[in-house]
């Protein structure tokens, strides 16, 4: 970056971190060898858990359907590989709690056969909403990190008239290079998605945003996207964290997006590339989402580099075929600034998942705490404008409510906070706690409210009953009454009856 | 005619308008702020504080006869939540909170007496005679109402497990 483009071009917020990309993102892509057996976890997006349609012993096929969605918001899930469903049941999940998840087990029959897929040949000929439905059946989730079922946003942009679609190459991680190999390698397949997206929220144009750190996927795309007027590619400043997708926005058009509203109402929609890839192969190919590229790097890896695997492969496989320079210290799915770590190598990979980091011990070392000193660093490196310091602090103190007044729930837990920290306090780490607190608080008012509903409902539902049995008993009374009434009426008939034949005889 | 209608007319607006005046003079005031107690409370009236029902454990704990952990079924958030409205010291060595916890029916002993049933305070528990009942987690408050109705012992006390969803980062540790 030169002296000019410091002043002009660097963002006012954020970090800049080593990208630690390189020889990662130079090796070519390589594929993993069929695993033996797949774990599939059923919630591998945001909302609902999917609901598995196949049973122990079914013989699967690579990209059948094995779960259906579970909600409006909810994304079905699609074998891997072909075989034979060998377990359904609980696995550990990737995600720092080390609890599990439901999961569907395949074990692999080595031919990876996959299920007949029918592509669309024309697309564009198509309604948009048939693009959003091929979409959402090939359960295409944010493949950016934050997994939200793509087919509810396109759905979401349509309904707001989105005119620009923000295409997020940015990959602002340190370390992955997933979205990079992706521009990189199939280019074609991002453009195409594109487009294919821009049919289906009724997009004007689109503006691809990628970090000038990635010249090469910038030559690639700018040469996918030729002809195609209304594709822009747009280097931006390689700067963390770019790839948020409230930032990305700000850079490319000058909005900010405001703390109550979504991007959406801006009038843009963001998505990320390899997602764009996973809409070109569902539309054009019919193929839902079972595989996808991950970075493998750190630095307890010997040979690290994007791999192509089939989704739900565990950890532990993926690493072996990498090869080991040393026992991990750490291993973190996604990024170091805001991957998760996992408990174990014991995990599948999740669609989310774009990276797999094993750390040697001298990068996982975490220094000590010390005192704030107040320099504010922080709050000059938050790219949403916060005060880190001054939340912290009352989240120190157990006071929730004072850090949401601080905008807590502005927070995008991007790090950056606890990465400048000169005294190297976690931050982000007090944000995420409370913001987990408060949502718990919130779920347990919510529950009181319900069950408040409950009680006053059973009271009215005792009331009406008891109103009931007596109307019923007042019934049955009467109807009795009746009956006796015309037993006696009809034995005074008989009675008279005989007698008047009596005096006739 | 025309004078009975007459006459109860201005009766009846005569009586209304002292009516409503004397409504308004004579209001019986609620206590505010046991109205707000109670909109904390759970509202289940389970009977488990020994008060009648969540308005009057309400009543008591505005009053200062009960202490702010009174309701058990609350536990120790809505405990911590009522000492600081009220502004009562707590102590909780007092509070018995095992964290949340849920009706469990165990089927293999569960004759479907539905004696269970007619105890929630929630409808949480479905099933009838001589079926097995379950229990709707979602629904249930965990005030052990329907423990001690169950013949068999087939209604137990189970904690809400974590889920992957429901999991909160702990607090970072706070340097010495």
């Amino acid at each position: 970056m030169g002296f000019m483009d410091k002043i002009f071009k660097q963002p006012r917020w954020g970090v800049h971190p080593d990208d630690h990309k390189r020889p990662a993102a130079d090796t070519p892509l390589r594929t993993l060898p069929l695993p033996a057996r797949v774990y599939i976890p059923l919630v591998q997006h945001v909302g609902a858990a999917a609901r598995p349609i196949v049973l122990v012993g079914d013989k699967v096929k690579k990209g059948q359907m094995i779960a259906e969605p579970g909600g409006n918001i909810s994304a079905p899930i699609h074998a891997s590989t072909s075989g034979t469903v060998i377990a359904i049941g609980e696995i550990t999940a990737p995600h720092p709690s080390g609890l599990t998840l439901p999961a569907i087990t395949i074990e692999s029959d080595g031919k990876d056969e996959w299920i007949e897929t029918k592509g669309v040949d024309d697309p564009f000929s198509l309604k948009p909403e048939e693009i959003t439905k091929i979409t959402a059946a090939a359960g295409v989730v944010g493949l950016g990190g934050a997994t939200f079922p793509s087919a509810v946003k396109f759905s979401l942009g349509k309904r707001l008239e989105v005119s620009t679609l923000i295409v997020n190459g940015g990959e602002c991680e340190p370390y992955l290079s997933s979205d990079d190999a992706i521009m990189r390698g199939h280019a074609d397949q991002v453009i195409d998605g594109v487009r294919l997206i821009m049919h289906a929220i009724g997009a004007r144009q689109a503006l691809v945003g990628i970090e000038d750190n990635k010249p090469e996927a910038i030559a690639a795309m700018r040469k996918a996207a030729e002809g195609f007027d209304n594709i822009h590619i747009r280097p931006v400043p390689a700067w963390y964290p770019m790839g948020s997708d409230k930032q990305l926005i700000q850079v490319l058009t000058g909005k900010e997006v405001p703390a109550d509203a979504r991007a959406a109402e801006l009038g843009v929609l963001v998505h990320n590339v390899s997602t764009c890839a996973a809409v070109h192969k569902a539309v054009r190919l019919g193929q839902p989402l079972v595989e996808r590229i991950v970075t493998v790097n750190g630095g307890a890896v010997a040979k690290p580099g994007n791999i192509f695997l089939p989704i739900g492969t565990l950890v532990e496989e993926l690493l072996a075929f990498c090869g080991a320079k040393e026992t991990p210290a750490r291993l973190i799915l996604g990024g170091p600034m805001m991957g998760t770590p996992l408990p174990h190598a014991k995990t599948p990979v999740v669609k989310g998942a774009s990276g797999i980091l094993a750390f040697s011990a001298a990068e996982a070392e975490v220094p000590d705490a010390g005192p704030c000193i107040r320099c504010g660093s922080c709050s000059k490196a938050c790219p949403m404008g916060l005060l880190p310091l001054e939340m912290a602090a009352h989240i120190r103190a157990d006071d929730l409510e004072g850090s949401e007044a601080y905008g807590l729930q502005d927070c995008i837990a991007c790090g950056c906070c606890s990465y400048i920290c000169p005294s190297h306090i976690p931050l982000v780490q007090y944000f995420n706690h409370a913001k987990g607190e408060l949502y718990s608080k919130e779920r347990a008012k919510l529950r009181t409210d319900a069950t408040k509903r409950l009680a006053e409902a059973r009271t009215t539902r005792l009331e009406r009953e008891a109103i009931e049995k007596a109307e019923a008993a007042a019934r049955r009374k009467a109807e009795r009454d009746a009956a006796k009434k015309k037993a006696a009426e009809e034995a005074a008939a008989a009675a008279k009856e005989s007698t008047t034949e009596g005096a006739a005889s | 005619m025309i004078a009975a209608v007459f006459s109860l007319t201005a009766l009846g607006v005569v009586l209304g308008l002292v009516l409503g005046y004397a409504d308004r003079i004579f209001k019986v005031e609620s206590n505010p702020v046991v109205d707000e107690v109670l909109a904390m409370m759970p509202g289940s009236n389970c009977g488990q504080c020994g008060f009648p029902g969540c308005a009057g454990a309400a009543n008591a704990l505005v009053d200062g006869k009960a202490a702010a952990s009174v309701c058990p079924p609350g536990g120790k958030e809505l405990a911590v939540a009522l000492a600081a409205k009220l502004g009562i010291s707590l102590d909780m060595s007092q509070v018995k909170d095992d964290g949340p916890q849920v009706a469990h029916v165990s089927e293999e002993i569960c004759i479907g007496c539905c004696r269970c049933i007619k105890a929630c305070p929630t409808d949480a528990i479905i099933g009838a005679a001589k079926q097995i009942h379950a229990v709707i987690r979602e629904a249930c408050t965990g005030c052990t109402s329907c423990v001690d109705r169950c013949p068999t012992e087939a209604m137990t006390m189970k904690p809400v497990p974590v889920t992957v969803q429901h999991w909160v980062w702990p607090k970072p540790a706070v340097a010495a």
